[in-house]
């Protein structure tokens, strides 16, 4: 072991470098990457099948169990995606560390209520209450 | 340089554009009324070129995305290959968008708002 180097034992087996979140985020984002690809396809086809229905055509389709789960899929994989993308956009060009702290926050606080507001309407269709 | 901005505008405008699905599905399970509101934004004019480019900019992102793949397992680095992706990922995102709207214009009779 080097002399020079100042990284305690435990830090060093913790590998969770200065941010102390490790590569968490770096392989979140690849994870739900990969997994957006079948699901913004699979999106895409829900979407424009249903678009030219009407009101009740629609509801019943979007409940039906195939379709929800995913849509729900899509909609988590999604949000936890633009979550983390986001968050590395402001720590790009945000410097100044409150204007930062409170932009991160917003960043979750946003992506949270979105992701909870659709998942809410899809089981909600699901469940006809 | 100018497709990894591309790519980060994109993923900025998707980020914004969510809270339209969260909406479309919330004025579904909503109720008929509220479903006629968001078709009528949707199907108007402002509302067709939103989701048209909100459509382009999905492509876009999962394209150049399927090309950050690639170069995390080191494919597709050198200077050709590079050159070669951000066409493909530029001019297959404009081909896929007008293709997925004619097709949807076919199936569907487009938006009726």
């Amino acid at each position: 072991m080097s002399t020079s180097n100042m990284r305690t034992p435990l830090g060093r087996v913790l590998g969770l470098g200065s941010a102390k979140s490790g590569t968490e985020h770096f392989w979140k984002q690849r994870l739900t990457a990969v997994a957006n690809i079948p699901l913004t396809i699979a999106g895409i086809v829900i979407v424009i099948a249903l678009l030219g229905r009407n009101h009740a055509a629609t509801a019943q389709i979007l409940g039906s169990p195939v379709i929800a789960i995913l849509m729900l899929l899509f909609v988590i994989s999604v949000c936890t995606h633009m979550r983390i993308g986001m968050q590395v956009v402001i720590e790009d060009y945000v410097h100044e560390d409150k204007s930062k702290l409170a932009l991160v926050m917003l960043n979750t606080f946003y992506c949270v209520a979105v992701g909870l507001a659709a998942a809410f309407a899809i089981l909600k269709l699901s469940f006809g209450v | 340089m100018a497709m990894s901005i591309a790519h980060r505008v994109t993923g900025v405008g998707l980020y914004f554009g969510t809270a339209l699905l969260a909406w479309w599905l919330i004025a579904v399970a909503s109720g008929p009324t509220a479903y006629s509101t968001f078709q009528s934004v949707a199907g108007s004019w402002i509302g067709r070129l939103v989701l048209f480019g909100y459509t382009w900019a999905l492509l876009h992102h999962m394209l150049g995305g399927i090309r950050h793949l690639f170069w995390d397992l080191l494919y597709g680095l050198d200077k050709t290959e590079r050159e070669w992706m951000s066409r493909a990922t530029l001019f297959g995102s404009i081909a896929l968008t007008i293709l997925l709207w004619l097709l949807t214009y076919f199936f569907t009779g487009g938006l009726r708002s």
